[in-house]
């Protein structure tokens, strides 16, 4: 499908302008500033999804709550936030599976609720549960999926060994799918939703559940698939994934977006350079704030430590001793989106 | 590297995601029909046995040993045929039925909730509706595989006297649907199991395969339990398999009436399935 396809209206207008909050109108502006063509932004790009007002209720609860965003084809767009923020069901209707409420959605120029099949060919699909074939064995589950594209087995047999050495499964390939780790389900599904060579992969929280060592092994084959300009949207709860993966990223939070914009961006907008994280026991550490103030920019005091936000960690920890204060632990390191999620919402990202 | 240069060393593409939507859009439901007999193909030979062994053994069990008895007791009770050959199209119709009662039972309920089969798919350019389709079709073809080796079981017994028996392959699927589907809609419809299959086979599976003329004539029960007979598919699909195994007699209508009937009761399932499938999975 052409990128003419794409309404013009629907690439142009990039974000929905919560009403209300001060500060979510003052997050609206920087996000535009970051969305400028001049800092990198895809706009004069091919635009691959284009999301306007996109609204998704359930009786009276609105899971998507008029959030809107395009993605350029070979970009990594990352949706970031708490359980229930929104973002599997808004993947649900990326993935023409489920029909909008209201607003517009446009993936490769078509809209999903109406050429769902189409929409869904050009697609490969992570999903956040795994719904591998158990009673099939590992090569099989990649035949089978390729045939729901019709794809002749003259293809698909030397491609599902090609995705097989790429998932690292090759010697796994006859073995029941109910005898892999966790984290080879996760890399077959992977594998698997790459058998029709998708020019769009959507991941759902790809790596939740999984040890740290399987983690990074599915962080580098997904990042050999963005080499090779695979556009990436994926959704996670963990700021560390995001900053691996993601060029940009939307915060969204109870259905609505917060704040957009790359990784390095968004810290640098919401948050200081360092963060100094001090530990004075349960009990103090809601009650020592007094003493604190004035060291760094800003001062988060948490139930189980206290962050200070500063340009320069080492300092702000000497001030700290200088006042005659012990942590029990103290903790300099660098800022992450967590602090950018925790500033914009003044809650955690993982409960 | 080297996986790199496997990578873009791909001697053939996929085709187009174009194509494959319009290929999809017309062949859906048999794509999804070949993972089905996939699946069953991991179980065959236990499908196999079963399709084998349950004829032979019943109609043993009921030609060899209780007809001697019933047919010694009264030959004219079954409309002058022996009684093997009176319950053999019973036996027929209600195999399928019992099998259509299992595949359309807990696949159906572990697509949605325990394996999650349908779900993958569903990400596919497939359609709900092409995904039922799929497994309808696939499970059709089961009931026809059984069917056929139960009748060569029952001619093997010589209990199909009329050239025109074969055709009771036929009717016992129609009938295995006629169940099937409906039970399937009903089967997409449940969130959490709570013993619900156990009691289908008890208090409905049982009751129509004990109470649809099955062992003898309807019309030998009271008024008060014909009617279990008349609205079971066990019941229709018997008689109307009667009618080509042995030419038994009964008025033409009644005949097509047989038939209307398990049309009806299909046709009634499917459009219940879809719509279960098309609102569930679409959530």
């Amino acid at each position: 499908m052409p990128p003419s396809a794409v309404p013009e209206a629907q690439v142009q207008v990039l974000f929905h302008i919560p009403e209300g909050s001060t500060s979510l109108r003052r997050v609206h502006n920087k996000a535009i500033v970051s969305s400028s063509p001049s800092a990198g932004h895809p706009i004069k790009q091919h635009t691959v999804i284009a999301a306007q007002d996109l609204r998704k209720t359930y009786g009276d609860l609105a899971a998507v709550d008029g959030i809107s965003f395009s993605v350029a084809a070979g970009e990594s767009f990352g949706l970031l936030g708490p359980n229930g923020a929104g973002k599997s069901t808004t993947m649900k209707m990326i993935g023409a599976v489920t029909q909008r409420t209201s607003g517009q959605l446009s993936i490769m120029g078509l809209d999903p609720d109406s050429h769902g099949p189409e929409v869904r060919a050009n697609l490969g699909v992570v999903p956040q549960q795994d719904n591998l074939d158990e009673e099939l064995r590992v090569r099989d589950n990649l035949l089978v999926y390729g045939r729901y594209f019709g794809l002749p087995m003259s293809y698909l047999k030397p491609k599902a060994d090609e995705l097989l050495e790429f998932a690292q499964l090759t010697d796994k390939a006859k073995s029941k799918v109910d005898a892999l780790s966790g984290g080879m389900k996760r890399r077959l599904t992977i594998a698997r939703s790459l058998i029709n060579e998708p020019r769009i992969l959507l991941l759902d929280e790809p790596t939740t559940g999984l040890d740290p060592q399987a983690r990074h092994i599915l962080w580098d084959r997904l990042f050999r698939l963005k080499e090779q300009g695979v556009t990436l949207i994926l959704t996670t709860h963990y700021m560390d994934e995001a900053e691996q993966l993601c060029d940009r990223l939307i915060v969204v939070d109870k259905g609505r977006i917060m704040a957009e914009g790359s990784p390095a961006q968004l810290i640098r907008e919401h948050s200081t350079r360092e963060v100094l994280e001090l530990r004075f026991g349960s009990e103090r550490n809601t009650t020592v704030g007094a003493d604190l103030q004035g060291i760094g920019e800003r001062l988060e005091a948490l139930p189980d430590r206290v962050l200070i936000y500063a340009h320069d960690g080492e300092a702000a920890l000497e001030e700290v001793t200088s006042r005659g204060l012990r942590p029990l632990t103290s903790l300099v390191r660098r800022s992450s989106l967590e602090d950018v999620f925790l500033r914009l919402t003044g809650r955690s990202l993982v409960d | 590297m080297t996986e790199d240069a496997a990578l873009t060393a791909t001697a053939a593409r996929a085709h187009s995601p174009e194509v494959s939507a319009a290929r999809a859009r017309r062949w859906g439901a048999f794509y999804y029909a070949e993972q089905v007999l996939r699946v069953m193909k991991g179980y065959g030979w236990s499908i196999l046995m079963y399709s084998v062994g349950q004829p032979v053994a019943y109609l043993f069990a009921m030609g060899v040993g209780l007809a001697t008895l019933v047919d010694a007791e009264d030959a004219g009770a079954f409309g002058g045929v022996s009684y093997l050959a009176f319950i053999a199209p019973a036996l027929l119709v209600s195999a399928a039925v019992m099998t259509a009662a299992n595949e359309f039972t807990f696949p159906v309920m572990g697509g949605f909730k325990w394996r999650r089969t349908y779900y993958g798919p569903h990400a596919s350019p497939l359609t709900p509706e092409q995904i039922a389709a799929g497994q309808i079709i696939a499970v059709t073809l089961r009931l026809l595989l059984q069917s056929a080796i139960y009748f060569a079981a029952v001619a093997l017994f010589g209990a199909s006297p009329s050239g025109w028996g074969w055709a009771g392959i036929v009717v016992a699927t129609l009938a295995g649907l006629a169940f099937g589907l409906p039970l399937m809609a009903y089967s997409a419809s449940i969130r959490e199991d709570k013993g619900q299959f156990a009691l289908v086979m008890r208090f409905i599976v049982m009751p129509l395969f004990l109470f649809s003329g099955t062992f003898f004539p309807l019309d030998t029960l009271p008024w008060a339990v014909r009617w279990i007979g008349w609205i079971s598919p066990i019941w229709h699909g018997t008689e109307l398999g009667r009618v080509f195994s042995y030419g038994y007699q009964e008025p033409p209508v009644l005949t097509v009436i047989h038939f209307v009937v398990l049309m009806a009761l299909a046709a009634l399932g499917w459009v219940l399935t879809r719509r279960q499938f098309v609102r569930r999975l679409g959530q």
